[in-house]
Protein backbone atom coordinates (compact mmCIF):
# COMPACT_ATOMS: atom_id res chain seq x y z
CA UNK A 1 0.00 0.00 0.00
CA UNK A 2 0.97 3.60 -0.29
CA UNK A 3 2.78 4.62 3.03
CA UNK A 4 4.19 7.94 4.07
CA UNK A 5 7.20 8.75 3.55
CA UNK A 6 9.91 8.98 4.11
CA UNK A 7 9.54 7.08 6.49
CA UNK A 8 10.48 7.55 10.32
CA UNK A 9 12.30 3.81 10.63
CA UNK A 10 15.85 4.18 10.69
CA UNK A 11 17.30 3.91 7.13
CA UNK A 12 17.52 0.36 5.39
CA UNK A 13 21.09 1.38 4.45
CA UNK A 14 23.39 3.51 6.39
CA UNK A 15 26.86 4.66 4.46
CA UNK A 16 29.27 7.13 6.45
CA UNK A 17 31.92 8.56 5.58
CA UNK A 18 32.99 5.51 2.78
CA UNK A 19 36.51 6.77 1.13
CA UNK A 20 37.29 3.96 -1.27
CA UNK A 21 40.54 4.07 -3.86
CA UNK A 22 41.36 1.81 -6.66
CA UNK A 23 45.42 2.41 -6.78
CA UNK A 24 45.54 6.32 -7.18
CA UNK A 25 41.97 6.91 -8.67
CA UNK A 26 39.72 7.68 -6.25
CA UNK A 27 36.57 6.21 -6.46
CA UNK A 28 34.37 7.28 -3.35
CA UNK A 29 35.40 9.99 -2.14
CA UNK A 30 33.95 10.59 1.73
CA UNK A 31 30.87 9.65 1.04
CA UNK A 32 27.93 9.49 3.02
CA UNK A 33 24.57 8.35 2.31
CA UNK A 34 21.16 7.36 4.22
CA UNK A 35 18.23 5.22 1.94
CA UNK A 36 14.97 5.44 4.18
CA UNK A 37 13.31 2.41 4.55
CA UNK A 38 10.61 1.87 1.79
CA UNK A 39 9.75 3.54 -1.41
CA UNK A 40 11.98 3.96 -4.38
CA UNK A 41 15.73 5.74 -4.32
CA UNK A 42 17.37 6.31 -7.40
CA UNK A 43 21.01 6.95 -7.59
CA UNK A 44 21.82 9.06 -10.76
CA UNK A 45 25.19 9.97 -11.86
CA UNK A 46 27.39 9.88 -14.43
CA UNK A 47 29.77 6.78 -16.15
CA UNK A 48 32.80 6.23 -13.58
CA UNK A 49 30.84 8.53 -11.01
CA UNK A 50 30.83 5.38 -8.30
CA UNK A 51 27.55 4.18 -8.47
CA UNK A 52 28.76 0.63 -8.82
CA UNK A 53 31.33 0.93 -6.18
CA UNK A 54 28.75 2.17 -4.13
CA UNK A 55 26.12 -0.59 -4.43
CA UNK A 56 28.79 -3.23 -4.23
CA UNK A 57 29.53 -1.77 -0.64
CA UNK A 58 26.40 -2.18 0.00
CA UNK A 59 26.14 -5.53 -1.15
CA UNK A 60 29.27 -6.27 1.08
CA UNK A 61 31.53 -7.57 -2.09
CA UNK A 62 33.77 -4.26 -0.90
CA UNK A 63 35.27 -3.48 2.20
CA UNK A 64 34.95 -0.03 3.47
CA UNK A 65 38.85 1.12 3.49
CA UNK A 66 37.29 3.87 5.50
CA UNK A 67 33.89 4.60 7.21
CA UNK A 68 31.45 2.65 7.68
CA UNK A 69 28.49 0.39 5.77
CA UNK A 70 25.10 -0.44 7.60
CA UNK A 71 22.25 -2.47 5.62
CA UNK A 72 19.44 -3.41 7.96
CA UNK A 73 21.84 -1.86 10.81
CA UNK A 74 24.37 -5.06 10.40
CA UNK A 75 27.83 -4.92 8.73
CA UNK A 76 27.45 -7.17 5.01
CA UNK A 77 31.13 -7.96 5.13
CA UNK A 78 31.14 -9.35 8.51
CA UNK A 79 27.32 -10.71 8.21
CA UNK A 80 26.59 -11.63 4.54
CA UNK A 81 24.04 -14.23 5.33
CA UNK A 82 22.18 -11.36 7.70
CA UNK A 83 22.60 -9.02 4.75
CA UNK A 84 22.16 -10.66 1.75
CA UNK A 85 19.69 -13.12 2.19
CA UNK A 86 17.69 -10.27 2.72
CA UNK A 87 18.31 -8.37 -0.80
CA UNK A 88 17.57 -8.88 -3.89
CA UNK A 89 20.15 -7.65 -6.60
CA UNK A 90 20.62 -7.86 -10.38
CA UNK A 91 23.70 -5.89 -11.80
CA UNK A 92 24.34 -4.46 -15.44
CA UNK A 93 26.02 -7.39 -16.70
CA UNK A 94 23.43 -9.55 -15.04
CA UNK A 95 25.72 -12.37 -14.53
CA UNK A 96 24.46 -15.46 -14.14
CA UNK A 97 26.42 -19.12 -14.28
CA UNK A 98 26.22 -19.49 -18.17
CA UNK A 99 26.17 -23.21 -18.08
CA UNK A 100 22.91 -23.70 -16.17
CA UNK A 101 19.73 -24.23 -17.54
CA UNK A 102 16.87 -20.91 -16.50
CA UNK A 103 15.08 -24.36 -14.43
CA UNK A 104 18.36 -25.14 -12.68
CA UNK A 105 19.17 -21.38 -12.09
CA UNK A 106 15.62 -21.28 -10.28
CA UNK A 107 16.57 -24.38 -7.81
CA UNK A 108 19.70 -23.19 -7.25
CA UNK A 109 18.57 -19.88 -6.76
CA UNK A 110 16.06 -21.14 -4.51
CA UNK A 111 18.54 -22.75 -2.10
CA UNK A 112 20.35 -19.71 -0.62
CA UNK A 113 16.95 -18.04 -0.33
CA UNK A 114 14.65 -19.35 2.62
CA UNK A 115 11.85 -16.97 1.92
CA UNK A 116 12.01 -18.29 -1.84
CA UNK A 117 8.11 -17.87 -2.66
CA UNK A 118 8.07 -21.05 -5.44
CA UNK A 119 4.69 -20.02 -6.90
CA UNK A 120 5.77 -16.35 -7.52
CA UNK A 121 8.58 -17.15 -9.37
CA UNK A 122 6.89 -19.84 -11.47
CA UNK A 123 4.18 -16.86 -12.35
CA UNK A 124 7.05 -14.62 -13.43
CA UNK A 125 8.50 -17.62 -15.46
CA UNK A 126 5.34 -17.68 -17.43
CA UNK A 127 4.98 -13.56 -17.48
CA UNK A 128 8.88 -13.26 -18.68
CA UNK A 129 8.25 -16.63 -21.11
CA UNK A 130 11.24 -17.60 -20.15
CA UNK A 131 12.15 -21.69 -20.87
CA UNK A 132 13.16 -24.08 -17.80
CA UNK A 133 14.88 -25.77 -20.20
CA UNK A 134 16.95 -22.98 -22.26
CA UNK A 135 20.39 -22.45 -21.74
CA UNK A 136 21.34 -18.85 -20.12
CA UNK A 137 23.83 -18.74 -22.28
CA UNK A 138 21.73 -19.61 -25.65
CA UNK A 139 19.01 -16.45 -23.95
CA UNK A 140 18.92 -13.00 -25.72
CA UNK A 141 19.76 -10.20 -24.00
CA UNK A 142 16.45 -8.94 -22.78
CA UNK A 143 15.97 -12.46 -22.08
CA UNK A 144 18.62 -12.83 -19.59
CA UNK A 145 17.95 -9.52 -17.83
CA UNK A 146 14.32 -10.96 -17.07
CA UNK A 147 15.80 -14.37 -16.10
CA UNK A 148 17.92 -12.40 -13.72
CA UNK A 149 15.33 -10.23 -12.41
CA UNK A 150 13.18 -13.28 -11.76
CA UNK A 151 15.95 -14.75 -9.14
CA UNK A 152 16.12 -11.47 -7.69
CA UNK A 153 12.54 -11.03 -6.83
CA UNK A 154 11.39 -14.56 -5.88
CA UNK A 155 12.38 -14.40 -3.20
CA UNK A 156 10.51 -11.50 -1.78
CA UNK A 157 13.59 -8.95 -1.18
CA UNK A 158 13.04 -5.95 1.93
CA UNK A 159 15.62 -4.42 0.04
CA UNK A 160 15.64 -4.53 -4.13
CA UNK A 161 18.70 -3.52 -5.50
CA UNK A 162 19.00 -2.95 -9.11
CA UNK A 163 22.32 -1.17 -10.95
CA UNK A 164 21.65 0.07 -14.08
CA UNK A 165 18.94 -2.69 -14.64
CA UNK A 166 17.64 -0.95 -18.05
CA UNK A 167 21.17 0.10 -19.36
CA UNK A 168 20.82 -1.60 -23.05
CA UNK A 169 17.52 -3.37 -23.06
CA UNK A 170 14.79 -2.66 -25.55
CA UNK A 171 11.55 -0.96 -24.26
CA UNK A 172 9.68 -4.44 -23.55
CA UNK A 173 12.38 -4.90 -21.01
CA UNK A 174 12.56 -2.15 -19.16
CA UNK A 175 8.18 -2.03 -18.78
CA UNK A 176 9.24 -5.35 -17.13
CA UNK A 177 11.96 -3.60 -15.08
CA UNK A 178 9.95 -1.06 -13.92
CA UNK A 179 6.71 -2.92 -13.38
CA UNK A 180 8.75 -4.98 -10.95
CA UNK A 181 10.01 -1.85 -9.42
CA UNK A 182 6.67 -0.56 -8.44
CA UNK A 183 4.87 -3.74 -7.51
CA UNK A 184 7.87 -3.98 -5.22
CA UNK A 185 7.56 -1.18 -3.08
CA UNK A 186 3.02 -1.75 -3.50
CA UNK A 187 3.84 -4.41 -1.40
CA UNK A 188 4.13 -2.84 2.32
CA UNK A 189 7.38 -1.76 3.62
CA UNK A 190 9.99 -2.78 0.83
CA UNK A 191 12.93 -0.75 -0.62
CA UNK A 192 13.80 -0.73 -4.06
CA UNK A 193 17.45 1.00 -4.60
CA UNK A 194 18.48 1.55 -8.05
CA UNK A 195 21.12 3.21 -10.42
CA UNK A 196 20.12 4.67 -13.69
CA UNK A 197 21.68 7.20 -16.32
CA UNK A 198 17.68 6.67 -17.56
CA UNK A 199 16.66 9.93 -16.17
CA UNK A 200 12.93 9.75 -17.39
CA UNK A 201 13.14 6.20 -15.84
CA UNK A 202 13.71 7.32 -12.88
CA UNK A 203 11.95 10.70 -12.44
CA UNK A 204 8.76 8.12 -13.20
CA UNK A 205 9.89 5.89 -10.52
CA UNK A 206 11.82 7.53 -7.86
CA UNK A 207 10.15 8.87 -4.19
CA UNK A 208 14.17 9.93 -3.98
CA UNK A 209 16.63 10.77 -5.79
CA UNK A 210 20.83 11.13 -4.93
CA UNK A 211 23.16 12.95 -7.71
CA UNK A 212 26.46 11.11 -7.46
CA UNK A 213 29.93 12.74 -9.21
CA UNK A 214 33.16 12.27 -8.90
CA UNK A 215 32.86 9.81 -5.93
CA UNK A 216 30.64 12.37 -3.87
CA UNK A 217 26.67 12.87 -3.05
CA UNK A 218 26.04 16.53 -4.61
CA UNK A 219 22.48 16.15 -3.97
CA UNK A 220 19.72 13.87 -2.35
CA UNK A 221 16.59 14.84 -1.74
CA UNK A 222 12.67 13.87 -2.53
CA UNK A 223 11.98 13.97 -6.21
CA UNK A 224 9.22 16.94 -5.34
CA UNK A 225 11.82 19.04 -3.48
CA UNK A 226 14.07 18.30 -6.20
CA UNK A 227 11.48 19.86 -8.93
CA UNK A 228 9.77 22.13 -6.80
CA UNK A 229 13.65 24.14 -6.17
CA UNK A 230 15.03 24.10 -10.06
CA UNK A 231 13.62 26.10 -12.01
CA UNK A 232 14.41 28.05 -15.93
CA UNK A 233 13.79 31.43 -15.41
CA UNK A 234 13.78 33.95 -18.46
CA UNK A 235 14.92 37.24 -17.65
CA UNK A 236 14.69 40.64 -19.78
CA UNK A 237 16.79 43.62 -19.25
CA UNK A 238 16.59 46.91 -19.42
CA UNK A 239 19.31 47.51 -22.09
CA UNK A 240 21.24 44.34 -23.84
CA UNK A 241 24.27 42.88 -21.97
CA UNK A 242 27.15 40.91 -23.04
CA UNK A 243 27.45 38.36 -20.42
CA UNK A 244 24.74 37.58 -18.25
CA UNK A 245 24.96 39.10 -14.56
CA UNK A 246 25.54 36.73 -11.54
CA UNK A 247 22.05 36.01 -10.03
CA UNK A 248 21.69 34.15 -6.58
CA UNK A 249 21.54 30.33 -6.89
CA UNK A 250 22.14 30.47 -10.78
CA UNK A 251 23.25 26.98 -11.88
CA UNK A 252 23.78 27.67 -15.72
CA UNK A 253 22.31 30.86 -18.06
CA UNK A 254 22.29 30.93 -21.60
CA UNK A 255 21.09 34.11 -23.69
CA UNK A 256 21.91 37.36 -25.63
CA UNK A 257 21.21 40.78 -25.44
CA UNK A 258 18.61 41.76 -23.50
CA UNK A 259 17.13 38.56 -22.94
CA UNK A 260 18.67 35.77 -20.92
CA UNK A 261 17.42 32.01 -18.96
CA UNK A 262 18.73 31.07 -16.00
CA UNK A 263 18.76 27.92 -14.37
CA UNK A 264 18.55 28.18 -10.82
CA UNK A 265 17.96 26.75 -7.77
CA UNK A 266 16.14 27.96 -4.87
CA UNK A 267 13.30 29.17 -3.81
CA UNK A 268 11.27 31.36 -6.99
CA UNK A 269 10.23 34.15 -5.33
CA UNK A 270 13.55 34.64 -4.33
CA UNK A 271 15.22 34.15 -7.46
CA UNK A 272 12.29 37.05 -8.84
CA UNK A 273 13.60 39.43 -6.30
CA UNK A 274 16.78 39.03 -7.13
CA UNK A 275 16.20 39.57 -10.65
CA UNK A 276 14.10 42.67 -10.09
CA UNK A 277 16.66 43.77 -7.73
CA UNK A 278 18.67 43.94 -11.00
CA UNK A 279 16.29 45.56 -12.72
CA UNK A 280 15.42 42.60 -15.09
CA UNK A 281 11.67 41.81 -15.44
CA UNK A 282 10.51 38.02 -15.33
CA UNK A 283 9.35 36.91 -18.61
CA UNK A 284 8.83 33.20 -18.46
CA UNK A 285 9.37 30.17 -15.78
CA UNK A 286 9.08 27.19 -16.13
CA UNK A 287 10.08 23.53 -14.38
CA UNK A 288 12.37 21.64 -15.59
CA UNK A 289 12.76 17.78 -16.02
CA UNK A 290 15.08 15.60 -13.82
CA UNK A 291 17.23 15.46 -16.63
CA UNK A 292 17.71 19.17 -17.21
CA UNK A 293 18.51 19.77 -13.51
CA UNK A 294 21.40 16.53 -13.26
CA UNK A 295 22.84 18.37 -16.63
CA UNK A 296 22.93 21.63 -14.87
CA UNK A 297 24.13 20.62 -11.71
CA UNK A 298 26.91 18.30 -12.91
CA UNK A 299 28.27 21.22 -15.29
CA UNK A 300 28.22 24.05 -12.49
CA UNK B 1 -9.35 6.00 -18.47
CA UNK B 2 -7.07 6.72 -21.20
CA UNK B 3 -4.01 8.75 -19.48
CA UNK B 4 -0.77 9.42 -21.25
CA UNK B 5 2.17 10.69 -19.37
CA UNK B 6 5.70 12.03 -20.42
CA UNK B 7 8.39 12.28 -18.58
CA UNK B 8 9.75 14.91 -20.40
CA UNK B 9 8.38 18.17 -20.88
CA UNK B 10 8.56 19.47 -17.28
CA UNK B 11 5.13 19.14 -16.09
CA UNK B 12 5.42 17.15 -12.68
CA UNK B 13 3.74 13.52 -13.16
CA UNK B 14 0.79 13.91 -10.41
CA UNK B 15 0.10 17.57 -12.29
CA UNK B 16 -0.05 15.83 -15.64
CA UNK B 17 -2.42 12.89 -14.08
CA UNK B 18 -5.28 15.44 -12.26
CA UNK B 19 -5.08 17.76 -15.55
CA UNK B 20 -5.99 15.15 -17.37
CA UNK B 21 -8.36 13.50 -14.89
CA UNK B 22 -10.36 17.35 -15.02
CA UNK B 23 -10.42 16.70 -18.87
CA UNK B 24 -11.74 13.48 -18.83
CA UNK B 25 -14.29 15.10 -15.85
CA UNK B 26 -14.95 18.31 -17.70
CA UNK B 27 -15.69 16.80 -21.22
CA UNK B 28 -17.86 14.42 -19.95
CA UNK B 29 -15.44 10.94 -20.19
CA UNK B 30 -15.36 10.62 -16.80
CA UNK B 31 -19.27 10.55 -15.95
CA UNK B 32 -20.27 11.53 -12.24
CA UNK B 33 -20.05 8.14 -9.96
CA UNK B 34 -17.53 6.64 -12.21
CA UNK B 35 -14.74 4.85 -10.57
CA UNK B 36 -11.13 5.55 -10.77
CA UNK B 37 -8.78 2.85 -11.18
CA UNK B 38 -6.85 1.64 -7.80
CA UNK B 39 -3.92 3.42 -7.02
CA UNK B 40 -2.03 0.54 -7.34
CA UNK B 41 -3.35 -0.45 -10.77
CA UNK B 42 -2.75 3.05 -12.50
CA UNK B 43 0.85 3.12 -10.97
CA UNK B 44 1.40 -0.46 -12.78
CA UNK B 45 -0.65 0.54 -15.77
CA UNK B 46 1.66 3.39 -16.24
CA UNK B 47 4.59 2.52 -15.05
CA UNK B 48 5.00 5.55 -12.04
CA UNK B 49 5.10 5.32 -8.44
CA UNK B 50 1.88 4.80 -6.07
CA UNK B 51 2.95 7.43 -4.31
CA UNK B 52 2.52 9.87 -7.44
CA UNK B 53 -1.12 8.71 -7.99
CA UNK B 54 -1.96 9.32 -4.27
CA UNK B 55 -0.92 12.79 -4.52
CA UNK B 56 -2.72 13.41 -7.87
CA UNK B 57 -5.92 11.69 -6.44
CA UNK B 58 -5.39 13.66 -3.45
CA UNK B 59 -5.16 16.90 -5.31
CA UNK B 60 -8.70 15.85 -7.21
CA UNK B 61 -10.03 15.22 -4.02
CA UNK B 62 -9.28 18.29 -2.45
CA UNK B 63 -10.91 20.40 -5.69
CA UNK B 64 -13.64 18.30 -5.07
CA UNK B 65 -13.50 16.44 -8.67
CA UNK B 66 -13.53 13.15 -7.20
CA UNK B 67 -14.40 11.89 -3.46
CA UNK B 68 -13.51 8.71 -1.61
CA UNK B 69 -15.96 6.37 -0.64
CA UNK B 70 -16.03 4.43 2.81
CA UNK B 71 -15.82 1.43 0.93
CA UNK B 72 -12.43 2.25 -0.53
CA UNK B 73 -12.25 3.28 -3.99
CA UNK B 74 -12.12 6.91 -5.44
CA UNK B 75 -15.18 7.87 -7.82
CA UNK B 76 -16.13 10.87 -9.52
CA UNK B 77 -18.00 13.29 -7.23
CA UNK B 78 -22.06 13.54 -8.40
CA UNK B 79 -22.14 17.02 -7.47
CA UNK B 80 -20.19 18.95 -9.78
CA UNK B 81 -18.60 21.23 -7.59
CA UNK B 82 -18.51 25.45 -8.58
CA UNK B 83 -14.68 24.38 -9.57
CA UNK B 84 -15.94 22.64 -12.79
CA UNK B 85 -17.45 25.63 -14.53
CA UNK B 86 -14.13 27.70 -14.03
CA UNK B 87 -12.34 24.42 -15.10
CA UNK B 88 -14.10 24.15 -18.35
CA UNK B 89 -13.39 27.40 -19.38
CA UNK B 90 -9.81 27.10 -18.59
CA UNK B 91 -9.44 24.44 -20.45
CA UNK B 92 -11.52 25.97 -23.72
CA UNK B 93 -9.53 28.82 -23.11
CA UNK B 94 -6.20 26.97 -23.40
CA UNK B 95 -7.47 25.15 -26.51
CA UNK B 96 -8.38 28.79 -28.11
CA UNK B 97 -5.62 30.20 -27.56
CA UNK B 98 -3.43 27.56 -29.53
CA UNK B 99 -6.42 28.07 -32.08
CA UNK B 100 -5.96 31.90 -32.25
CA UNK B 101 -1.94 31.43 -32.23
CA UNK B 102 -2.21 29.15 -34.92
CA UNK B 103 -4.44 31.20 -37.25
CA UNK B 104 -2.13 34.11 -36.62
CA UNK B 105 0.35 32.25 -38.29
CA UNK B 106 -1.53 31.04 -40.92
CA UNK B 107 -2.55 34.57 -41.71
CA UNK B 108 -6.32 34.00 -41.21
CA UNK B 109 -7.69 36.64 -39.65
CA UNK B 110 -9.47 36.61 -36.50
CA UNK B 111 -13.33 37.56 -38.32
CA UNK B 112 -12.69 34.37 -40.48
CA UNK B 113 -11.88 32.32 -37.37
CA UNK B 114 -14.99 33.34 -35.81
CA UNK B 115 -17.01 32.94 -39.30
CA UNK B 116 -15.43 29.36 -39.41
CA UNK B 117 -16.56 28.44 -35.93
CA UNK B 118 -19.89 29.78 -36.70
CA UNK B 119 -19.89 26.96 -39.95
CA UNK B 120 -18.42 24.36 -38.22
CA UNK B 121 -21.06 24.87 -36.02
CA UNK B 122 -23.93 24.58 -37.96
CA UNK B 123 -22.52 21.39 -39.88
CA UNK B 124 -22.23 19.40 -36.61
CA UNK B 125 -25.50 20.69 -35.82
CA UNK B 126 -26.52 19.24 -39.06
CA UNK B 127 -24.89 15.92 -38.33
CA UNK B 128 -26.33 15.32 -34.95
CA UNK B 129 -30.01 15.71 -36.46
Amino acid sequence: MVEAYPSPAPPIVDIRRVTRQFGTKTALDDLSLAVPRGGVFGLIGGNGAGKTTLIKHILGMFKPQTGSVAVFGLDPVENPVGTLGRIGYLSEERDLPNWMRVGELMRYTQAFYPNWDEKYAQELRLAFDLDPKARIKNLSRGQRARAGLLVALAHRPELLVLDEPSSGLDPVVRRDILGAIIRTIAEEGRTVLFSSHLLDEVERVADRVAIIHQGRIMLTASMDEIRDSHHRVTLRFNQALDRAPALVGALSYEGKGTEWTYICSGESNQLRRAAEALGATVVGETSLTLDEIFVSRILS
Amino acid sequence: MQIHISANDGIPIYLQIVNQIKYLVASGRLAAGEELPPMRVLAERLLINPNTVARAYRELEMAGIVEKRRTAGTYVSAQQSPLAHSERVKILSERLDALLAEARQMDVSFEDVVKLAQQRYAALQHDSQ
